[in-house]
């Protein structure tokens, strides 16, 4: 998948690294105990600490280092033993304190690995760090014509900041790597990766080389909050990169913005205007030291990841790599097919989900946790089916019904009587009565045209309304005909 | 009204729990001593008001026999600690108009123990300084003068200057201070009283508006070593909302003044034997030791070889935690905003305005050691020398209990007299810094007067959470020393 650019003096590389923000899920922030909810009215959940008022002092959130140490335990990193809060000192409205506190040199979480799967196969991206910091205020600027208002809701609630390596060779690749990195967050329950509402956020670092050449100067490109404006960002910073080069200019290390309504990017701030952030260890804050059985504990607690749960559906259950893939991307649809599969026919389970039931909900555009559709209620579609009492295309008429009014599939089938007819007298009865309305073409069957066998299956079938048994009307009108 | 003035903490408590005087009567002294010697400035804010309604709560409780520890006794506050629904300024033009609307754990301490409240006492401004003429309401004077013929206004030291004034002029029963190189000692000793800072971590930092967050310290002003004993037992304590708070209980100090340190090993270090001591400072020092041997101490010479780093890593970390405490102080939310053109233009105004040129100074220093570049060299450095500094400490108290040193290398200079050299100013903190690095408890106990009749103290330096040693030979110290003189001025 390391698409390579065209350019006018030849093919480029794309190298990219990511830092991807993901809001801590808490109920407080990451050193006062004001709550975190997302939309309330602005300025509703500040405390002394958040709005930075004199003598006031943090006091770190145990759950937050707990949500970051479960995180680095799911993207199989080094949990430090020892970690240290440090202050990046600048200013800024939005900023009561006067810095951000964060973990600079010694980040509560280490270098680790996450798995992306990609059309060509697997890759490995390496992870560099992890590290817990606060995250701002909000400035907002349309509230009035010459002021800016500010709103702190969002100032001191808990980030965890993780840094990738430059593995990423393309733009699909960090769409892949987000969405994986966003599903086991999912997984833990460790951030809800809600970008629309910023939970999730990506800076992304992008430069461009010679196939195996040295790597390139990179631009960071800010504040991204969708996957579609990533992948755009990337790929027009990519192009302006070797325009310049191309150019005969050079790339000029920059923090750029990414305007998705043009579809470009443009200087933020050069490095010579970089902030110089002091960051200095806060002394308001020891360091933070976690024992082994603290570690042991929240790895005791892991749920099952998504790794380990598609090699699992894969090896027990039959599926295949890319049902299994597409089932656990999502922790809601893992669980929910569990639950329709928890005792019955896993494949026809995963087919009815990811093509019958998906196929419905994205006509209507909903997802799956609105789906009209219980999981309790799929299972037992499937058990009609697997038993046979309803043939598959009974089924696709219970489906609907259930889709649209939300009933379980027996009491439909019940009332509409569409049990399958699988008694053999009955079906021989339906059959002789085919054969004796249609001699005719009995006639011509039995002088050689074999296609004609269908027309009396589909007579059969019409007549029974569509719930005689296939099979069994196979097997008698064989011998009907035969005989 | 002079009988009144004239009882110690210690006899007030007991004179109020007898029922010989009340609260409200004890109070109005107070209050009338204060309006009549305003011309010290030690308040910058006085809340009569506040202070009967308290004496009278006081006086209940009192009168059904449910005394507090310090029921009814007048304090003045530091106008550091930030105090609900008054203005707390740290002496600052930039905390204009700001009223918090919390108390901070020390002093709701005080008041949960029925203490009355007289004030908020001036300062240098956030604690910088070493002779109170750093704050923008005006220098603090000392009731002291000097008996050289002049009649020069004395400094009471700083940054406590206000605690310390106010004490040794009986404007207050005692006074919280706080400390963070010397910043209680120093003033004690300017001010003939005793300054106590307690270990880093035994009060609450929470609500006092940070200097050096790594250093501050909050302790009592008082005029004994037993009233500083019952000061802190109700300053002191873990506070969950500050995370250096250390969680241990505070003792009795009381219970410590048993005024026996036979056997107690005194170290005395060669290295506080500074160029350019004068001889009476050094003559005070010597008596000191006799005193503590006569009364049956041991008394070990000890070395503490980074002694001479201290003052300089102090000005180095000190500045830098300052730099980013205070840039909260930014206008967008509470106290002076001055407007500008643009964001930053109202930043500069507002700071440059609201912050004098001490604070300024410091913020600049503290900036350029933290900046890229310079943070090993300077920072970094620092914090290494600090770690040496405290070394030095761990490996004395081996072989002594406590440590006996001059407090300040000079008795008090007139006000005006050092504003020009910086350099000098700070050289006021050379004895009170290394234990401040250390994060030691250290007394002042007033020993004796200079050649002009001005106070000097004796510092003695604890191990760490061990102000019980430091209170019990400190008590025996102010016991053989018996300084009883008054200062001119004031009460």
């Amino acid at each position: 998948m390391a698409a390579l650019i065209k350019g006018e003096t030849g093919d480029w590389e794309l190298v990219i690294g990511l830092e991807v923000h993901a809001q801590v899920v808490s109920e407080a922030k990451l050193f006062s105990s004001a709550a975190t909810a997302f939309g309330a009215a602005p300025n509703s959940q500040v405390s002394l600490v958040d709005a930075a008022m004199p003598g006031m002092l943090p006091v770190i959130n145990q759950e937050c280092v707990r949500q970051a140490v479960k995180t680095g335990l799911g993207i199989n990193a080094k949990i430090n033993r020892l970690s240290v809060f440090d202050r990046k000192n600048y200013f800024y409205p939005d900023l009561p304190q006067g810095y951000q506190i964060s973990q600079f040199l010694q980040p509560v979480v280490g270098e680790g690995v996450l798995t992306i799967v990609l059309p060509d196969g697997e890759k490995s991206i390496g992870i560099e760090r992890l590290h817990l910091e606060q995250d701002a205020g909000k400035s907002l600027h349309d509230q009035h014509p010459r002021k800016s208002y500010i709103d702190l809701n969002r100032s001191g609630v808990a980030l965890m900041e993780i840094v990738s390596r430059p593995d990423l060779r393309s733009a699909a690749e960090a769409a892949a790597y987000v969405r994986k990195l966003r599903s086991i967050l999912r997984y833990l329950g460790t951030c809800d990766g809600n970008m629309q509402e910023g939970s999730l956020r990506c800076d992304a670092n992008v430069s461009v080389r010679k196939p195996g050449a040295e790597l390139g100067t990179r631009c960071e490109i800010k504040n991204l909050n969708s996957i579609r404006f990533m992948q755009m960002a990337i790929n027009h910073e990519a192009r302006r990169q070797i325009e310049v080069i191309e150019g005969g200019g050079k790339i000029d290390q920059q923090t750029r913005l990414y305007d998705a309504n043009r579809d470009e990017t443009r200087s933020m701030r050069s490095k010579e205007d970089a902030h110089d952030y002091r960051y200095f260890p806060d002394p308001d804050l020891l360091p933070l030291i976690l024992t082994e059985d603290y570690i042991a504990d929240i790895a005791a607690e892991l749920p099952e990841l998504p790794d380990a749960k598609q090699a699992r559906f894969i090896a027990e259950y039959g599926l295949s790599e890319e049902d299994a893939s597409q089932l656990v991307e999502e922790r809601e649809t893992a669980a929910y097919y569990e639950t329709v599969a928890e005792g019955r026919d896993k494949k026809l389970a995963a087919n009815w989900l990811l093509s019958e039931l998906f196929g419905a909900l994205n006509k209507v555009g909903k997802g799956l946790a609105e789906s009209p559709v219980s999981a309790k209620f799929l299972g037992g579609l499937i058990a009609l089916i697997s038993d046979g009492t309803i043939s598959g295309r009974i089924a696709k008429d219970v489906f609907a019904e259930m889709f649209e009014h939300g009933r379980d599939a027996d009491s439909i089938v019940e009332a509409k009587g569409l049990r399958q007819v699988s008694d053999a007298g009955a079906i021989t009865d339906l059959i002789e009565a085919v054969i004796a309305a249609n001699q005719d073409k009995v006639v011509e069957f039995k002088s050689g045209k074999d296609k004609l066998f269908g027309f009396f299956v589909g007579q059969v079938m019409q007549q029974s309304q569509g719930k005689a048994n296939p099979q069994l009307v196979n097997q008698v009108l064989r011998e009907k005909l035969n005989a | 009204m002079t009988d009144l003035l004239s009882l110690d903490l210690a006899a007030a408590r007991d004179a109020l729990r007898d029922g010989k005087i009340s609260s409200l009567e004890l109070t109005d002294a107070y209050l009338g001593a204060m309006e009549a010697a305003s011309d010290l400035n030690c308040y910058i804010t006085t809340t009569p008001d506040k202070a009967r309604v308290m004496a009278a709560a006081a006086d209940q409780r009192l009168a059904q026999g449910d005394a507090l520890p310090l029921d009814g006794l007048p304090l003045g506050i530091k106008d550091l600690f930030c105090t609900e629904g008054i203005l707390t300024t740290a002496g600052s033009h930039i905390l204009d108009g700001f009223a918090p609307t919390y108390e901070s754990t020390v002093t709701s301490q005080l008041w949960r123990d029925g203490a009355v409240m007289l004030g908020k006492l001036n300062m240098d401004e956030f604690a910088m300084g070493s002779a109170n003429v750093n704050s923008y309401y005006g220098p603090v004077e000392s009731p002291w003068k000097s008996r050289d013929g002049g009649n020069a206004r004395l400094v009471p030291g700083g940054s406590s200057g206000g605690s310390a004034s106010a004490v040794s002029a009986r404007l207050a029963l005692a006074t919280t201070g706080t400390d963070t190189g010397g910043s209680i000692r120093q003033p004690g000793s300017f001010c003939g009283i005793v300054g106590m800072k307690p270990t880093y971590g035994r009060c609450s930092r929470w609500g006092i508006v940070a200097f050096s967050s790594s250093l501050d310290q909050a302790g009592p002003l008082t005029r004994t070593v037993r009233d500083a004993a019952i000061m802190l037992r109700s300053m002191a304590g873990h506070d969950p909302k500050d995370s250096t708070s250390a969680n241990l209980p505070a003792p009795d100090f009381e219970a410590a003044l048993t005024g026996d340190v036979r056997g107690m090993r005194i170290g005395v270090p060669k290295e506080y034997r500074i160029d350019g001591m004068p001889a009476e400072i050094e003559a005070l020092w010597a008596r000191g030791i006799e005193m503590m041997r006569d009364a049956g101490a041991e008394i070990v010479d000890i070395s503490l070889p980074h002694t001479k780093y201290a003052l300089p890593t102090y000005y180095i970390i000190a500045p830098a935690e300052a730099s980013s405490n205070l840039a909260r102080y930014d206008g967008v939310r509470y106290g002076l905003r001055v407007e500008g053109e643009t964001l930053d233009d109202m930043y500069a105004k507002t700071r440059g305005e609201g912050f004098g040129a001490e604070v300024k100074r410091r913020v600049l220093i503290g900036a350029y050691v933290l900046s890229a570049g310079y943070y090993d060299a300077y920072y970094l450095k620092a914090q290494r020398v600090r770690a040496l500094i405290k070394r030095d400490f761990d490996e004395a108290f081996g072989s002594v209990d406590a440590i006996l040193t001059p407090t300040a290398p000079s008795d008090a200079f007139a006000i005006g007299e050092n504003d020009d050299d910086p350099i000098k100013m700070y050289l006021n903190d050379v004895f009170t810094v290394p234990s401040s690095l250390a994060g030691l408890p250290a007394i002042s106990v007033p020993v004796g007067l200079s050649g002009r009749g001005l106070p000097l103290g004796l510092q003695l330096i604890g191990k760490l959470f061990d102000e019980a040693t430091v209170f019990r030979a400190a008590g025996v110290l102010e016991t053989a020393a018996g300084f009883s003189v008054r200062p001119a001025g004031g009460q």
